[in-house]
C-alpha cells in the first residue's frame, strides 16, 4: 500500500509521522519554515496563503501549547480556525470519530488538525478520507498515543540545524521517558533519516521501549555515560500521567539519577543546547538552573514551532 | 538563446543603464528601492549605486501572495522579504526585472501593505513585455519588446556581476 501521506505524486498532502518519510520531505519542510519565522516581525503577522480555508483543531486530548501554536500558525496563514471542545461535543454523545469527521467535511473542512490518546486515530482520518475521494482535505497529526508528533519532532529538527547548522557530526542524546514518548520516536525516526550518526537514549530500563536499538539509537543507563560528548540533549517529560504501575520509585528518586542538572550537563560538549518539549516538570527531570540557564533553547523552540507549523500546513494544502 | 545570438532580445547592461537615466532625474532623492527576489533584488542593489541620493534598499519575495498558489503550490525557496525600512509613510520605487502580466507586481503592492503604509509606490523594470492581466504600468522602463507567449524572458547574473537576458522556452512547464 502506498504511504497515506503521499498523493500518486509522491508529495505530502496529510502529516501523520516522520517514519518512512523521505529525507528531500523533511528538509523541505524545514527549508520552507526558514522565511516563515520572519512574518511575525512584520506590521500585519499574516499572509494570504490559505486565505478562505477552514482549519477544524480536533482536540480530542488536552494541550495548551500545540494547539496554540496550530492555531496562530493557521492564522498568520489568514485561514479560519475552528477549535472544537471535544469533550463537551457529540464525541459524549457517541458519535464515532469516523461521523464527526464526516459532518465537519459537510461543513467544508479544509484540513484538520489531530490530537488523539489512540495511536493511529489521525490514520484513520485520513485513510477514511482517501477512500472517499476527499482529496482536497488534509490531515495534520498532532500527536497520537505513543505512536508519533510529527510537527514536534520537526520543530526540534528545525531548533538543531538552527543552532548547530547541519546533522552531520551531530551526537544527539534523548533522555528519560522514552516508552511513553511520541516526541522521542518521532524525534529519532527525523533524526536518523536526515542522517544523524549518533543517537543515544538515555533512562532506566524501565522507561525505555524493548528492543530500542532497533530504531537505531546506543542506549544507555547511565546519565554521565550517555551525556559524554553530546552537541544536543533533549529532556522528555515525565508522563506520570501515562504511567501505569510503578515503573519508577518516585520523582525524587528520578531527580536524583536522571534529573538533567548542570553538574551533570558538563559532561557534555561546551557549546550543547538543552532541549524540551514542554510541559516541564521542574525539579523532576530538569534543573531550574538548567531550563534557565544560557544552553537551553527551550523558549525559541516554541517560536519556531509556529514556523514549523505554518510550512507544513501550507504544503500539504497546495497538494 | 542569450542576446548576443538574438539582436531582438535587448542587453541587459545596455537596458540598466537607459532604466538608470530614466529614473534619475525623477525618483524622489530619498525613495526605497525594493527588489523583487531574484531579478529585480539584483537591480535594486545596482540601481542604488548608479541614482545620487538616498535610496535605502529592500526586497520582496512574493511567494506568499502568488495568485497561483492553491494551483501550483509554494514554488521553489522563498526567501524572507526584508526590508531594513519603516514603510509607513515612505516613497518606494518597486523593481522588477521582467513586467509581463502584472501579477508579481500586484502580488508585491500587497505584502509591501502588510508591512505598512507606503506614501507612494512607483514601478521600475528593466523589460516590459506586454501582455498584461491586470490594470498595471511601469513608470520607469529599460526596454520594451514583444515576445511570443511560450517564450519566458530570464534575467542572469555572473559571478563578475554582470547581468544578461536570456529567453527560455516555457513549453513543457
Amino acid at each position: 500500500m502506498r504511504n497515506p501521506q503521499l498523493n500518486a505524486n509522491g508529495e505530502l498532502t496529510h502529516l501523520l509521522t516522520l517514519e518512512g518519510l523521505p529525507a528531500e520531505v523533511i528538509r523541505h519542510i524545514l527549508d520552507t519554515a526558514q522565511p516563515f519565522a520572519s512574518i511575525a516581525e512584520r506590521e500585519v503577522k499574516k499572509v494570504p496563503l490559505l486565505r478562505g480555508k477552514a482549519v477544524f483543531n480536533l482536540f480530542f486530548e488536552n494541550s495548551t501549547r500545540t494547539r496554540t501554536t496550530f492555531e496562530i500558525a493557521a492564522k498568520r496563514l489568514s485561514a479560519d480556525v475552528i477549535n472544537l471542545n471535544i469533550g463537551a461535543s457529540s464525541t459524549s454523545k457517541g458519535e464515532s470519530l469516523l461521523d464527526t469527521v464526516d459532518n465537519l467535511v459537510a461543513m467544508n473542512a479544509d484540513m484538520f488538525v489531530v490530537r488523539h490518546a489512540q495511536s493511529g486515530a489521525p490514520h484513520l482520518i485520513a485513510a477514511h478520507l482517501n477512500a472517499h475521494r476527499r482529496l482536497h482535505v488534509h490531515v495534520v497529526n498532532a500527536g497520537d498515543g505513543r505512536h508519533a508528533h510529527p510537527t514536534q519532532g520537526l520543530l526540534d529538527l528545525y531548533t538543531i540545524r538552527h543552532y548547530k547548522g547541519d546533522f552531520g557530526g551531530l551526537t544527539v542524546a534523548v533522555v528519560g521517558d522514552v516508552l511513553h514518548s511520541r516526541v522521542a520516536r518521532s524525534l529519532i525516526h527525523g533524526l536518523t533519516t536526515l542522517g544523524t550518526p549518533e543517537v543515544r537514549v538515555i533512562g532506566p530500563r524501565t522507561l525505555l521501549p524493548t528492543r530500542v536499538e532497533g530504531l537505531g539509537v546506543r542506549v544507555f543507563n547511565d546519565m554521565r555515560d550517555g551525556l559524554a560528548g553530546c552537541d544536543v540533549v533533549v529532556v522528555l517529560r515525565l508522563q506520570s500521567e501515562r504511567m501505569k504501575g510503578a515503573l519508577l520509585p518516585s520523582a525524587g528518586e528520578y531527580f536524583k539519577h536522571y534529573g538533567l542538572t548542570q553538574d551533570k550537563l558538563a559532561a557534555a560538549k561546551a557549546d550543547v543546547i538543552v532541549m524540551h518539549p514542554g510541559p516541564m516538570n521542574r525539579g523532576v527531570e530538569i534543573d531550574s538552573a538548567v531550563a534557565d540557564g544560557d544552553r537551553s533553547v527551550i523558549l525559541p523552540q516554541v517560536t519556531f514551532g509556529i514556523a514549523v507549523r505554518m510550512a507544513v500546513m501550507s504544503i500539504i494544502a497546495a497538494n | 538563446m542569450s542576446a548576443a545570438d538574438n539582436p531582438d532580445i535587448p542587453d541587459a547592461e545596455a537596458a540598466l543603464v537607459v532604466l538608470a537615466a530614466r529614473m534619475r532625474d525623477a525618483v524622489m532623492h530619498d525613495a526605497a528601492f525594493v527588489g523583487i527576489y531574484s531579478g529585480g533584488a539584483w537591480l535594486a542593489e545596482r540601481l542604488a549605486a548608479m541614482i545620487p541620493g538616498n535610496h535605502r534598499v529592500g526586497f520582496v519575495d512574493v511567494s506568499y501572495y502568488r495568485d497561483d498558489y492553491a494551483t501550483s503550490g509554494l514554488k521553489g525557496g522563498a526567501r524572507r522579504s526584508d526590508l531594513g525600512f519603516d514603510v509607513d509613510g515612505a516613497t518606494i520605487v518597486l523593481i522588477d526585472d521582467v513586467l509581463y502580466t502584472g501579477r508579481s507586481v500586484r502580488a508585491a503592492i500587497n505584502e509591501l501593505f502588510d508591512f505598512g503604509r507606503p506614501a507612494r509606490i512607483e514601478l521600475a523594470v528593466l523589460v516590459d513585455r506586454g501582455g498584461r492581466e491586470l490594470p498595471i504600468e511601469a513608470d520607469y522602463v529599460g526596454a520594451r519588446l514583444v515576445v511570443a507567449r511560450d517564450l519566458s524572458i530570464v534575467l542572469s547574473k555572473d559571478p563578475g556581476g554582470l547581468l544578461a537576458l536570456a529567453v527560455e522556452s516555457t513549453a513543457g512547464n
